[in-house]
């Protein structure tokens, strides 16, 4: 095991820092710069102002002086300038991370604990109506896109019935506190979380069911039938555990791409997240930040991925790690 | 796939939208005064988040928006784009145009409470406007040296006349920064550009990145007992269903520069709770149009070029494409400026027929599938409208027999091809034409600005040494009806050569709440402040949590 850990650690580092020069020249490959960026939002510009902001950003260096000065700071693990924002890397990332985590944890419990449980149901109750039921719903959240659930939510929700605010994270200039304030970014909350949590919930109940029902069909449940153990025991004991693994990889895929966090839905709720910070970094040619959150990310993958491998051995203790 | 398309349920939202408003909360007692009440906070779409909140080097729009309320400038525009006083209550400009003297208003203070004094407009006229200012460099380069013999007079000597500078007088086109926090520093990068202060009705408060932004009431403005809001709120609303919804439902009552989609805007002007302003915008007067690229093989030809004006339909464009937004463009130089406009210059009515013939006196014959050449088209990347004037141009094109293969891209790329690697056929855009030619007209036409590479000039990659010579000749002309002259000259040359072609005055829209008074009062509006509006009766839906 510890070996196994040692190993893996180097080989982390190596494809993290692989992925940090592949993306460093990849966005390079994008048409236009920063500075023609501000310039054109501006409406109008001179060739000295171009000038200046391209010395500003740096962008008037050579390519290889740009890359390796990038790969002092990845090496220091420092993220670098943005001098668009007029902030350093890590501080905008700090700064949009917890509405992110939030958002994206809140829907992700959500989907797993709901949409495992009815993909439970479903398939004990396989082919007969509250199967067709629940994977009926389950087939229309899957099918519906992610930004039209939002907006009907939106309508519905916030402009006819006028529950919940429309979009933001929490209420402006509200001067609350502790409880109060909690309360109110919960409100803000329910919406985008259902939004992206209706779309995850559908995978998972999906993959439950298809999977409680593979388990089904083996040897060792009917074994366990035969020798009169009852039902929902067997459900719980001998299937459902079986049945988890290939949520945890779904888990596993999902939880990686947590910073991405999911831009539609940032979008449609006024989410302040790092999706959409990300989004348009990318359109706003600044690369230094969409550098630093892509290095970040790339990190919660691999190390997402590792945790996955550690909880295979604890959900099947079949499986070694060497 | 969605069961429903998305159109069908905008079309049903609209209509439940529709029933909702009707409720009785809209239906506000009518104790209608018409003296402004004090108090509220009005709750505003700031779209895209701006850059910075100052506005010296970078004029994004949204940063002007904000940075209007916070500085107050010289002057400010009506409707009329007449110059009214604001932080200069009179000047003179001596007969031969090489001296004008601005009279200052006493007792106005910064918002961190020092004097504001003629030391601050000599200081921003030669740290900012004349250098870094991007559409004021031009206008200020001859102001030769700038007096100030008491805190209260400022004298500006020119070596040359430089007329247009009275339309650029206002708290964004020539901003007046605090000498005391900007001297001597790097003006780029002072940290008081995102936390500006100003001299004007509102008082930066707080900016949450990717949130939203907080001007307070400035209890100390010149103006006694403005401005009656107590806080403007600006909030970043990236998605155009969710903005047309914080309208709707109230949440926002001000929404500058076409916040929804046009398909909305009918059913949002219906709505007995909302109103839909075009005025307000013509300190900016834009302008929509094609840069016809004249280094390409057939564009070369001013026939072509002729040929393509006469087969587009403008009236068609403005009512199919723009929903009436706009009216068809005669000249570069759109009809509010008065003064230069020039409606004689040489007009391409829709005529399908003549820009065939045209086609065929170029020597462009119809192949055997009745194609003659093709084009390609790359559309300003500002959204969907942009895109289907590209579309309408396909067809129109299509007519007469020229091919159009629409392009899209993301503005960074838009930029490179366009201005830098000019890499392209026939590219759309705007500019604002401002209140005087010389600032938003002739860098479509001067040549001057070929090979620098920069966004919004000579896009069609035209050189005509007349059309050069009138307009440095009108830069420094120092009687106005010999500058207006010039232009009309100017007009007539560019309309004849068809390097850019004119579409349509556009018209923006701003979307606000109905109880909302006072929010439209000037030409500038949009860059100004709010200082004159208030609500009038119950805001009833707006302070509501956001």
């Amino acid at each position: 095991m510890a070996r196994y850990l040692k190993r893996s650690l180097g080989q982390i580092a190596f494809v993290i820092i692989g992925i940090a020069v592949i993306n460093f020249f990849l966005l390079r490959l994008a048409p236009g710069d920063a500075a023609q960026v501000m310039a054109g939002e501006a409406g109008s510009a001179t060739p000295e102002y171009m000038a200046a902001l391209r010395q500003q950003f740096g962008l008037d260096q050579p390519l290889y002086v740009q890359f390796l000065s990038y790969l002092k700071n990845v090496l220091t693990l420092n993220l670098g300038y943005s001098f668009r924002q007029g902030m350093p890397v890590s501080e905008l990332i700090a700064l949009r991370l917890p509405a992110t985590l939030l958002l994206m944890g809140t829907s992700i419990a959500f989907a797993v604990s709901v949409g495992g449980t009815l993909g439970f149901l479903a398939a004990r109750h396989a082919g007969r109506l509250a199967d067709t039921v629940i994977s009926s719903v389950a087939l229309v959240f899957y099918a519906t896109p992610v930004f039209w659930i939002g907006v009907m939510l939106v309508v519905v929700f916030s402009v006819l019935l006028d529950w919940l605010p429309v979009g933001g994270m929490a209420s402006i200039e509200s001067g609350l506190t502790g409880l109060g304030y909690a309360a109110d970014v919960a409100q803000h909350l329910i919406l985008p979380a259902l939004t992206l949590g209706l779309f995850y919930l559908a995978i998972y109940t999906r993959l439950m069911r298809a999977s409680m029902l593979e388990v089904y069909g083996q040897d060792f449940v009917r074994t366990a039938r035969a020798k009169g153990v009852r039902p929902r025991r067997i459900a719980l004991r001998h299937v459902l555990r079986n049945a988890l693994l290939p949520i945890v990889t779904t888990l596993g895929v999902q939880l990686g791409s947590i910073l991405g966090g999911a831009i539609l839905v940032e979008t449609v709720f006024a989410w302040p997240g790092l999706g959409r910070l990300a989004f348009e970094a990318l359109f706003q040619r600044d690369l230094n930040l969409l550098l630093g959150i892509l290095f970040c990310s790339s990190v919660v993958v691999v190390f997402v991925n590792l945790a996955v491998d550690l909880a295979y051995t604890v959900l099947d203790p079949r499986i070694e790690l060497s | 796939m969605a069961p429903f398309s998305r159109r069908r349920f905008l079309a049903a939202a609209s209509a439940l939208a529709l029933a909702a408003s009707v409720g009785p909360t809209h239906l506000q007692a009518a104790a209608a005064t018409d003296a402004p009440v004090r108090g509220g906070t009005l709750s505003i779409i700031l779209q895209p988040e701006p850059v910075t909140l100052t506005p010296v080097a970078n004029v994004a729009q949204p940063t002007q928006v904000v940075a209007g309320n916070v500085f107050d400038g010289l002057v400010t525009y009506g409707f009329d784009l007449k110059p009214a006083p604001q932080l200069a209550e009179s000047w003179e400009v001596a007969p031969d145009g090489l001296t004008i003297t601005f009279h200052l208003r006493k007792g106005v203070t910064w918002h961190d409470g020092k004097p504001f004094t003629a030391s601050d407009v000599k200081w921003s006229l030669e740290n900012v406007w004349k250098t870094i200012h991007p559409r004021n460099k031009a206008l200020f380069e001859n102001v030769s040296a700038v007096e100030t013999p008491d805190d209260h007079t400022v004298v500006l000597k020119f070596s040359k006349p430089s007329l247009p500078i009275f339309s650029v007088l206002n708290g964004v086109g020539a901003p007046i920064l605090p000498k005391h926090l900007y001297e001597g520093t790097d003006i780029l990068n002072n940290p008081y550009n995102n936390k500006p202060v100003g001299t004007g009705p509102f008082v930066f408060k707080e900016w949450r990145k990717g949130e939203y932004l907080v001007l307070e009431r400035n209890p100390a403005y010149w103006d006694a007992g403005k401005p009656y809001l107590d806080k403007l709120v600006f909030r970043v609303i990236p998605d155009a269903a969710a903005r047309a919804a914080a309208i709707e439902k109230g949440e926002v009552q001000y929404a500058p520069f076409n916040p929804v989609p046009f398909r909305d805007v009918e059913r949002l002007a219906a709505l007995p709770n909302l109103k839909v302003e075009t005025r307000g915008y013509e300190w900016l007067s834009p302008v929509l149009y094609f840069d016809l690229n004249v280094e390409n093989p057939y564009l070369k030809d001013v026939r072509v070029r002729q040929a393509i004006a006469h087969a587009v339909d403008k009236a068609a464009l403005a009512k199919v494409v723009w929903f009436g937004y706009g009216k068809p463009a005669v000249s570069p130089i759109p009809s509010t400026l008065t003064a230069f406009h020039d409606p004689s210059v040489p007009t391409y009515p829709f005529d399908p027929k003549k820009a065939e013939a045209l086609l065929e006196e170029a020597g462009f014959k119809r192949g055997t599938d009745g194609v003659r050449f093709a084009l390609t088209h790359d559309f300003l990347p500002y959204g969907d409208d942009y895109r289907r004037t590209g579309e309408f141009l396909k067809q129109a094109l299509k007519r007469v027999g020229i091919e159009v293969a629409i392009r899209a891209q993301d503005s960074g790329a838009f930029i490179k091809r366009v201005y830098a690697d000019r890499d392209f056929d026939i590219s759309s855009s705007y500019n604002a034409a401002f209140p005087d030619p010389q600032i938003g007209v002739v860098r479509e036409y001067w040549s001057g600005w070929l090979g620098t590479k920069t966004p919004w000039t000579n896009g069609s990659g035209y050189r005509n040494a007349q059309v050069d010579a009138l307009i440095e000749r009108a830069a420094v002309e120092g009687n106005p009806q010999a500058r207006a002259a010039d232009f009309r000259a100017f007009q007539q040359i560019v309309q004849r050569d068809v390097p850019t072609l004119p579409l349509l005055e556009l018209k923006f829209f701003t979307v606000h709440a109905a109880n909302l008074k006072g929010a439209v009062e000037q030409g500038d509006q949009v860059y100004s402040s709010l200082r004159n509006a208030w609500f009038d009766g119950p805001n009833a839906d707006a302070p509501k949590g956001n």
